[in-house]
């Protein structure tokens, strides 16, 4: 056959036909909020930064404490890491004079797993190593099933799991809500110690109704917060403070299990701004156009068997 | 038609035993990795989980191992029985860039001992892009070496087999089209769910139709590279007047991946970062100034005639879909405060997997009929 623009183009047209063919399928849509979700409400105004969270998380966790200073006195982590699951970062900015502001002023953060209500990690995990229990959402990891591949430290739109490159044999760290703890009744323990409940634990749906709550208090206004779980009677009094007018987790990537306050801009304090729909639902949707029910590989595949059955033999007998 | 011969001649050479001695660095260096973890051989960190051994090894080289690839579409699927002297070089290379990348894979892995859960129903999980890359490349390698059977069984087999093998061997062509069309294009697809960890330019959702376009402008300029070098290498005639109708191929490949990249950002209003980003804004022009060179020289069948602008032509399109694949993967991310670049020990891993690779194609193309013979 002569090299023809005709036959060429023919070939590509045909192949575009059937890529055409596969566009209509149906858009993934964001997952929605399981039943039993629980998750944790961080309070940035409320964090005296006293680090009682990421001492009890370890004792929690069996995880070992991590030097930064000359004289390895100090459990300094730097951030989260291969051996630590949480930690509490400190935002400042000029003298750092006033707390919860953001121009010469201070303001701490949490860092854990937010428990997405669409996770990334679970969508990109090869081996289902990484689940989201469909009754409370806790989002989960198995190292027995893992293959140590990274793609979900590489995907998790808020870096959190986080990989051990300091032996033979790494895993994932990343916080699973205190899942061991939950199944003895106890709650998680960052929230535990919290001593001014600024790590408080709870069903979403009451933790999310304590942070409208807190978004509505005119500033300065005294008011009582709870320790430990929302609704507990431990609780102290304290002036409100200025909240930025945004409840993080509430709607980013689809929303979280963990919420946020502050007095500081979020993408300030370590927290980006994120769009609604979840980067798991579009990877999926494309997956599914392309793979659902392997229909579209099936009739490519038999295109090309048509193609080729009647050309292969051709050229090999010619060699013969 | 001429028949492939093993081309004899020498194993032992300066070339074969300097790469010898690079693969034997490398697989020492590899052994170092699995008593002490990733960190004691590489760079490698929680913001850039992925470096030269993923992106190189396996995205980049299994993208130049995509000769096999582009030459069985042409010459089985769309019938053009000249280009045949091709596809047996061509095969033979992808075999090689796929079995290496699938190697450098096990020394990444950090649960190496686990990889099997990847093909066992309940670990699997199918809305997983690297599930899809993983099954779909397993798979390949297999079909590779299926369709690479002819040739050790011209040397091996008795005439019965030999005609077996070449009775089913369409089947397998046809899914050696049909698998690397499917993991190269998930490549793409791999990085939509990084969204906003890599920058607008490179970030879109047609990033599986752009990996495609641009792996097969790949493989065919892989062709035509290896095929020059072959010739210089071992004083072969010239192949220039098949290899040059081979860039007519490519003019509609390359327009297409320029049209949708540029549609893409236009219609995604991204087009200030074309001009504010940047040492990503120069990257991504260099990216482009790759893509146009090799559209302006083939597009004319006179220039294309030229065997000097014909290599010059595959040689840009390589640095292009790799470059490519290089922004995308590590240069374009958005990581603040992190940085990644190769360690030594990283890069001689690599440099021993791509040297082994030389080595074993020079063994393979002495010891098997792989290169057609030369009319006398
Ligand atoms: S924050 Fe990251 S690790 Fe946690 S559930 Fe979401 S995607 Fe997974
Ligand atoms: S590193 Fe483990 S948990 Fe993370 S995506 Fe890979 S296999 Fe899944
Ligand atoms: S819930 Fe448990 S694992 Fe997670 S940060 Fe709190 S203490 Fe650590």
């Amino acid at each position: 056959m002569a090299l023809t623009r005709r036959n060429f183009l023919t070939t590509a047209a045909a192949g575009g036909a059937v890529l055409a063919a596969a566009a209509p399928s149906e858009a993934r849509d964001n997952k929605t909020m399981p039943p039993k979700a629980v998750g944790l409400l961080y309070d940035s105004t409320l964090c005296v930064g006293c680090k009682a969270c990421v001492r009890a998380c370890r004792e929690a966790n069996d995880t070992q404490p991590e030097f930064n200073t000359a004289d390895k006195l100090w459990d300094t982590p730097l951030d989260i890491s291969g051996r630590t699951i949480t930690v509490i970062k400190l935002y400042a900015d000029g003298t750092a004079d006033h707390k919860d502001q953001e121009k010469n002023g201070f303001a701490f953060i949490k860092k854990s797993c937010m428990h997405c209500v669409d996770p990334s990690c679970v969508s990109a995990c090869p081996v289902t190593a990484m689940t989201k229990s469909p009754d409370t959402g806790i989002v989960s990891y198995d190292a027995d099933a893992c293959i140590g591949c990274r793609y979900c430290v590489a995907a998790c739109p808020f870096s959190v799991p986080q990989f051990q490159y300091d032996t033979a044999f790494p895993r994932i760290l990343k916080c699973q809500l205190c899942k061991h703890r939950q199944a003895e009744g106890k709650m998680p323990a960052c929230a535990e110690v919290c001593p001014t409940g600024a790590t408080l634990f709870g069903p979403v749906p009451a933790l999310k109704a304590e942070a409208d709550r807190r978004q509505a208090l005119a500033p300065g206004e005294t008011t009582t917060f709870a320790r430990k779980t929302v609704g507990s009677p431990d609780v102290h009094e304290k002036k409100a403070a200025h909240y930025i007018r945004h409840i993080y987790g509430e709607s980013e990537m689809g929303g979280t299990q963990m919420l946020l306050l502050a007095g500081v801009d979020f993408d300030k304090l370590g927290y980006p701004a994120l769009r609604d729909r979840s980067y798991a639902a579009t990877s999926e949707t494309i997956q599914g156009a392309l793979y659902d029910g392997l229909i579209l590989p099936a009739v490519v595949l038999g295109g090309l068997v048509f193609a080729a059955s009647k050309h292969v033999p051709q050229h090999h007998e010619e060699e013969d | 038609m001429a028949q492939a011969t093993p081309l004899g001649g020498p194993l032992v050479t300066r070339t074969t035993v300097i790469a010898g001695a690079f693969a034997l660095i490398a697989a020492g260096l590899a052994l170092y990795r699995f008593v002490y973890g990733l960190g004691a051989v590489t760079n490698l960190n929680n913001a850039y989980p992925w470096g030269l051994w993923i992106v190189w090894d396996v995205v980049i080289g299994t993208a130049l191992g995509c000769g096999g690839f582009a030459m069985a579409l042409v010459v089985y699927v769309m019938n053009k029985g000249e280009y045949h002297p091709l596809v047996r070089p061509a095969l033979t290379a992808s075999l090689f860039g796929y079995s290496l990348g699938g190697m450098s894979v096990l020394v990444d892995l950090g649960r190496y001992w686990n990889f099997w859960h990847l093909y066992v129903p309940g670990w699997a999980n199918p809305t997983s892009v690297m599930f899809e890359v993983a099954a779909c490349i397993t798979a390949y390698c297999l079909v590779l070496w299926i369709e690479f059977m002819p040739v050790l069984a011209e040397r091996f087999a008795s005439a019965s087999t030999r005609k077996m093998v070449n009775k089913t061997l369409f089947f397998f062509v046809a899914l050696g089209v049909l698998l690397p069309t499917m993991h190269q294009s998930s490549l793409g697809s791999m990085l939509v769910v990084f969204g906003f960890h890599i920058h607008p330019l490179w970030q879109t959702e047609l990033l599986p139709l752009l990996f495609l376009l641009s792996v097969l402008a790949m493989g065919y300029a892989i062709v035509i590279f290896e095929a020059t070098l072959v010739t210089k290498a071992y004083r072969r005639p010239s192949e220039a007047h098949l290899v040059g109708a081979l860039g007519f191929y490519m003019v509609p490949l390359i327009a297409a991946f320029l049209a949708i990249r540029w549609a893409d950002i236009i219609a995604g209003r991204k087009i200030d970062l074309v001009f504010s980003s940047g040492g990503l804004s120069s990257l991504f022009w260099l990216e482009n100034l790759l893509y146009v060179l090799p559209l302006f020289w083939l597009s004319s069948e006179r220039r294309r005639a030229n065997a000097k602008l014909q290599f010059m032509a595959a040689c840009c399109l390589l640095l292009a879909g790799i470059l490519y694949r290089l922004d995308a993967y590590i240069i374009a991310q958005q990581r603040p405060g992190w940085h990644y670049f190769p360690a030594t020990g990283e890069l001689l891993v690599t440099i021993g997997i791509v040297a082994f690779e030389v080595l074993a194609y020079i063994v393979f193309i002495k010891t098997l009929p792989i290169l057609h013979s030369v009319r006398k």
